[in-house]
């Protein structure tokens, strides 16, 4: 036990990098394994329906770290996060529906019209701040869903989404037998997000940031511009949440309104909030729980157990919205840390 | 002509709405800085606590119960809130915002648990349910209700402000809180009292929505909610005569920018908000930021 504590602490294991390549590793290795774990997961860890509850799971959780990147990195809360997800979930379906395109061309510029209008509405937006900025970006997140919802049903397929087309999924990708590949596709993302805002994190720029979240007053004093760091990282978080838009849209095999909808911008600061915002694990492990726990939730209280209680009971138990948002008000008051702040004593609020 | 008289009146009804929900959160943010995302939820539970008053209840009794019934709601609600969530994160303005949201996601949830995702029907009494002609314009009964209700709320709330001691506390409470504590006034009374009020405005609202729309869905409250944001930043905030006036501006554009074309009008009026936050470069209060 005490090799093992002090490997942890300073043997090869002390450094981050290393340890956050062996939780991916392990990520890596789960639709190898068969083992089953009664009462968390239907079926084996390789069953198809696991790895795309799974799945889902990691894509919030890499939404919910390009969230945090702005609102507990940067101090910077948004209302209208989950209008990048809708751009580049519908921008892709569309090109690919509608003008012909191939998956990945459609995915490609998808990201190109996300980055560009995460550089012309953050530019517009930054110029309030506080709720000023929450208020402009939940605007331009309304007037975002209201064109997916009623713009043009003929695109975007009105409320119901839009299918993607299934000949354009490449053969990898699609049927039920491949689903480990989605996986890993959602898997890699999360790789990507983590990648990225942990290096941004650790650089100058970075720094700044999380200056600007303490005193953006001081920070002006020592001669910095807040307008561009803040801009900085909108516009990374931004094309973050686009590309987990395409990996979701790869997932459910289309697009669909409720990504749009300010409830799921909302669900996304819940995450952030859930595992603790502007932590190294917090934000990830926050979108791994509200992902799992939305889905299963219904699941669960479907289950005989919940099915004996009283009515009374068995109503708000079947509404995983009711338990998260209880659990988030919860959270604010009795650990304002966040999961990680709480359970997790040696996980400083991140300082390099 | 008669177009223009039905979409005045259906603009004016929901503007009347929107005041309704407004006229609380802006008070609520102009004392206590607190842009209640909860709003929505007492909205949602006036509307369906007054839906099932009014339905087991017949004819008009019934109606007035439930609109009774849908304000106790929304006050009880909000004083509740208040009290156990807003109170004990006095200092702690960021987590008092996300307690409202988490409240807000919640309630909802709890509403379509006890209720079901259907919307429910609400039927109108007689006198209600039918349409009044002016000058040729045949204009549902319910627009005139939601209005006078509106309008009655309006005059009220400019009385208990300008001529009540109470009111004298909250309105120099929204210009300089510091300065009324160190006056020795208890301004956490002032707190509560405002919330309840706000509350019992949005259950009123939540109720009178059931009527307009005839019918309750668990979504009511933030589909109001978004717009009724709209209103208190065009209108100022803890300004009742401004949200007032920016209630019937966004009630007008929206319903003739929706005649005009299909979805044009909600279109439009977020696009106000974004325009007139970044245009007029101030706060949410109407001062120079």
């Amino acid at each position: 036990m005490n090799t093992l504590t002090s490997t942890w602490r300073r043997g090869p294991l002390a450094s981050r990098w290393v340890r956050a390549g062996l939780v991916f590793a392990v990520l890596y290795a789960l639709p190898y394994s068969t083992l089953r774990i009664p009462g968390v997961f239907d079926g084996p860890l390789d069953a198809p329906g696991v790895l795309q509850l799974l799945a889902v799971c990691l894509v919030f959780a890499g939404l919910a770290m390009s969230y945090d990147l702005l609102f507990g990195h940067t101090g910077v809360m948004s209302f209208g996060h989950g209008m990048f997800v809708t751009g580049g979930m519908y921008a892709t379906t569309i090109l690919v529906d509608h003008a012909g395109f191939g998956l990945w061309t459609s995915a490609a510029i998808g990201l190109a019209v996300a980055l560009a209008a995460a550089v012309v509405l953050g530019a517009v937006a930054l110029r309030v701040e506080g709720i000023g900025f929450a208020m402009v970006t939940l605007a331009f997140g309304q007037a975002v869903a209201i064109l997916v919802v009623s713009g043009s049903p003929q695109l975007t397929g009105g409320e119901q989404g839009e299918t993607l087309d299934a000949g354009a999924v490449p053969a990898v990708l699609s049927g039920v037998r491949n689903t480990a590949n989605l996986y890993w596709i959602a898997l890699a993302y999360l790789a990507v997000c983590a990648l990225v805002v942990w290096g941004l994190a650790a650089s100058m720029p970075g720094r700044v940031m999380r200056a600007l979240r303490e005193n953006e007053r001081r920070v002006e004093v020592l001669g910095l511009n807040p307008y561009l760091f803040k801009l900085l990282a909108f516009v990374v978080a931004g094309v973050l949440a686009a590309g987990g838009g395409v990996v979701y849209l790869l997932l459910l095999g289309g697009a669909t309104p409720t990504v749009s909808d300010s409830n799921f911008t909302l669900s996304l600061l819940v995450m952030a909030v859930l595992g603790g915002t502007g932590r190294r694990w917090g934000a990830m492990i926050g979108g791994v729980l509200y992902g799992y726990a939305g889905q299963s939730l219904t699941r669960v209280s479907g289950s005989s157990a919940v099915a004996g209680l009283p009515g009374v009971l068995r109503g708000p138990l079947e509404q995983p919205l009711f338990l998260l948002g209880a659990a988030f008000v919860l959270v604010v008051f009795f650990a304002p840390g966040g999961l990680t702040g709480r359970f997790g004593g040696r996980m400083r609020r991140e300082e390099a | 002509m008669t177009t223009v008289l039905l979409l005045t009146a259906t603009g004016l009804g929901v503007a009347a709405l929107y005041f309704l929900v407004a006229s609380g959160l802006t008070l609520i943010f102009g004392l206590m800085d607190v842009l209640n995302f909860a709003h929505g939820a007492f909205v949602g539970l006036g509307g369906y606590v007054g839906w099932t008053v009014a339905d087991r209840l017949p004819g008009s009794p019934g109606l007035v119960l439930g609109l009774l019934a849908g304000v106790a709601a929304g006050a009880a609600t909000a004083a509740v809130t208040e009290l156990a969530v807003i109170r004990p994160l006095y200092g702690r303005p960021l987590d008092q915002v996300l307690a409202t949201v988490g409240l807000g996601l919640a309630i909802p949830a709890l509403l379509q648990a006890v209720w079901g995702a259907d919307a429910r029907t609400w039927t109108l009494p007689g006198w209600l349910a039918g349409t009044v002609g002016l000058f040729g314009a045949r204009i549902p009964s319910v627009r005139f209700l939601l209005i006078g209700l509106a309008m009655a709320l309006l005059l009220g709330l400019r009385l208990l402000l300008g001529r009540t001691r109470a009111g004298l506390v909250v309105r120099a409470g929204v210009e300089d809180r510091e300065m009324v504590t160190a006056l020795g006034i208890d301004v956490r009374r002032a707190n509560l009292a405002v919330f309840a009020l706000g509350g019992a405005a949005a259950g009123l609202g939540g109720a009178l929505f059931g009527l307009y729309q005839g019918s309750v869905s668990p979504g009511d409250g933030t589909s109001l909610l978004v717009y009724a944001f709209v209103v208190v930043v065009l209108g100022g905030a803890g300004s009742i005569t401004g949200t007032a006036l920016a209630a019937v501006a966004v009630g007008l554009v929206q319903q003739y920018a929706d005649y005009a074309s299909a979805s044009l009008g909600d279109e439009s009026v977020v696009i106000l908000l974004a325009a007139v936050l970044l245009l007029r470069r101030r706060n949410l209060r109407g001062r120079p930021a």
